[in-house]
């Protein structure tokens, strides 16, 4: 346990240090918020009915672009060889990284997501479940953004390769977060949408590793 | 409208059934041209190389 | 068969004693499906001739999941066997796989416009093919992202098999999606069950698309082939002439 959580506190410190690191994804995810509201007009009901899906996509959008941070680094600076040489199982190594990343990415997006959402007019029950859902949600981002980030290390243009590869495999996650905001509004539920993204994330914790792993011994070949 | 007019005018949808026709002949037609072409490059640097050329 | 196919040498010669066959066989599947759906099939008593796109569009849907499923499974079989064929096979098969999925996305949007009156509708079926589009033009730029050939292919291997396994989960979210928002798509082919004067058009269609896809993924099998030995000589050369070129360089340098 001591090696994983030792990786973990060093990706959290050095993200908190390199504090422009958390700051540009948040700052990223407020000003794509905001670029809503000015392109569709700021009438409250139009916002209040696409609040939950402009959120979800932003939040989605600033994964994407917070991804390069989980291995190119150490791909760099040979931090990666050192990994894959330890004793710690690749696998392994990779999970205490995706938890770092989504404990520097992910949970601070779901926690200003309810100041978003009130500059999109949504009431407080929408706000709950937005949250939540971004809770359960963006673990699988991580995780299955790692996969895109391992495999496009080394190549031209990893940062746009990266989207164009993971996106497609998010769009489950969106589906389900944003779904289950409006299934909360018409008054079904979003139970079954929360119950979801939460099994979407448990599903990626002990496959997307694999691919990841996978990709980076290939990287690093 | 009868006979070959009356076909060609597909019931009134002859602006979507032929354009539809068009783009899969273009598309498929396209790929199968642009493969069959690169393997006869493919054929020709091969057979260059192979007789001594640089 | 697959390992016999192994030896690159052994799989010139079989597909290339195949490839006249296959390809006359395509065309002539090809002309009699387009006969037969042109000028035999009924009109839908709902759709009217425009059911007529319905034979271009569907077999394109079908090949376009059937040629990621190639390329995954070839992918699997590279990943774990390392058969040599296996990631040639995958590359070859992904721009064809993206070629009927345009098809389909094309066509289905022709199709649809009369029937909903707009250009796209996103409907379940068509949004899931979308995905696919870009699933296949991720997996063609990540091989072709590297200067190194083989890492791209190895990379290009673990893309793909990571799209097929989230492919039946990106479908059920789509269509559970699509459920949500009540879209209304119903595409009653003839009513529910397709008349035998339509099923049989289609069938041949499909059957016609098959064979060219398996021509043309032997096309392009063999062409990689090829160039595969040509860079190979190119590289050899300056062994053998003092005044060589520097090796590795591209055809499009000469």
């Amino acid at each position: 346990m001591r090696p994983y959580l030792g990786l973990f506190r060093h990706d959290v410190l050095l993200a908190f240090r390199q504090g422009g690191e958390i700051g540009l994804a948040l700052g990223f995810f407020v000003l794509a918020v905001m670029l809503f509201p000015l392109g569709v007009g700021p009438e409250a009901e139009t916002l209040r009915q696409i609040g939950a899906g402009i959120i979800w996509v932003a939040a989605l959008l600033a994964a994407v672009l917070s991804l390069d941070r989980l291995f190119a680094a150490d791909y760099a600076d040979g931090g990666l060889d050192l990994l894959a040489l330890s004793a710690m199982p690749l696998e392994g190594a990779v999970v205490a990284k995706c938890a770092a990343h989504w404990v520097t990415t992910g949970l601070p997006l779901a926690i200003i997501s309810p100041f978003l959402a009130l500059l999109l007019d949504l009431d407080a029950r929408s706000m709950a479940v937005l949250a939540l859902g971004l809770l359960l949600g963006t673990p699988a981002l991580s995780l299955l953004g790692a996969i895109a980030a391992a495999l496009t290390l080394g190549a031209r243009r990893p940062g746009v390769l990266s989207s164009l590869i993971v996106l497609p495999l998010y769009l489950p996650v969106l589906i389900f977060g944003a779904g289950a905001v409006e299934a909360g509004i018409a008054g079904g539920g979003a139970r079954p949408h929360l119950l979801l993204l939460g099994a979407l994330s448990l599903a990626a914790l002990p496959l997307a590793p694999l691919a990841t792993a996978a990709a980076l011994r290939q990287a690093l070949d | 409208m009868s006979g070959l007019a009356g076909w060609a005018a597909m019931g009134g949808y002859a602006a979507f059934v032929w354009p539809a026709y068009a783009v899969a002949l273009a598309v498929l037609g396209g790929i199968a041209v642009q493969s069959v072409r690169r393997y006869r490059a493919s054929l020709r640097e091969l057979d260059r190389l192979q007789r001594g050329g640089r | 068969m697959l390992t016999y196919l192994a030896n690159p040498a052994r799989f010139m010669r079989w597909s290339g004693a195949m490839l006249p066959a296959l390809g006359l066989a395509a065309v002539a599947m090809l002309a009699a499906g387009l006969y037969l759906a042109l000028f035999v099939a009924p009109p839908d008593y709902q759709q009217g001739e425009s059911v007529k796109i319905m034979f271009v569009h569907v077999p394109a849907a079908w090949l376009a999941l059937f040629a990621y499923l190639v390329v995954a499974v070839a992918s699997a079989v590279a990943l774990v066997w390392k058969h040599p064929l296996a990631e040639i096979a995958a590359q070859a098969a992904a721009p064809l796989g993206a070629a009927f999925t345009l098809v389909c996305l094309v066509t289905g949007s022709l199709w649809g416009r009369p029937m909903w009156g707009t250009w796209w509708a996103w409907d379940a079926r068509m949004t899931s093919v979308l995905v696919l589009f870009f699933l296949y033009l991720g997996y063609i730029a990540l091989v072709n992202a590297f200067d190194d050939p083989g890492r791209g292919a190895r990379a290009g291997s673990v893309l793909a098999l990571v799209g097929v396994v989230n492919l039946p989960i990106i479908k059920f979210s789509v269509d559970w999606w699509n459920t949500l928002h009540q879209a209304d798509s119903v595409f009653r082919m003839g009513g529910p069950t397709i008349d035998a004067s339509m099923l049989w058009p289609l069938l041949v269609m499909a059957v016609g698309y098959l064979l060219l896809f398996k021509a043309l993924l032997f096309v392009r099998m063999r062409t990689a082939l090829n160039e595969r030995k040509a860079r190979a000589l190119r590289l050899a050369a300056p062994a053998r002439r003092s005044d060589a070129p520097v090796p590795g360089a591209s055809p499009a340098l000469r």
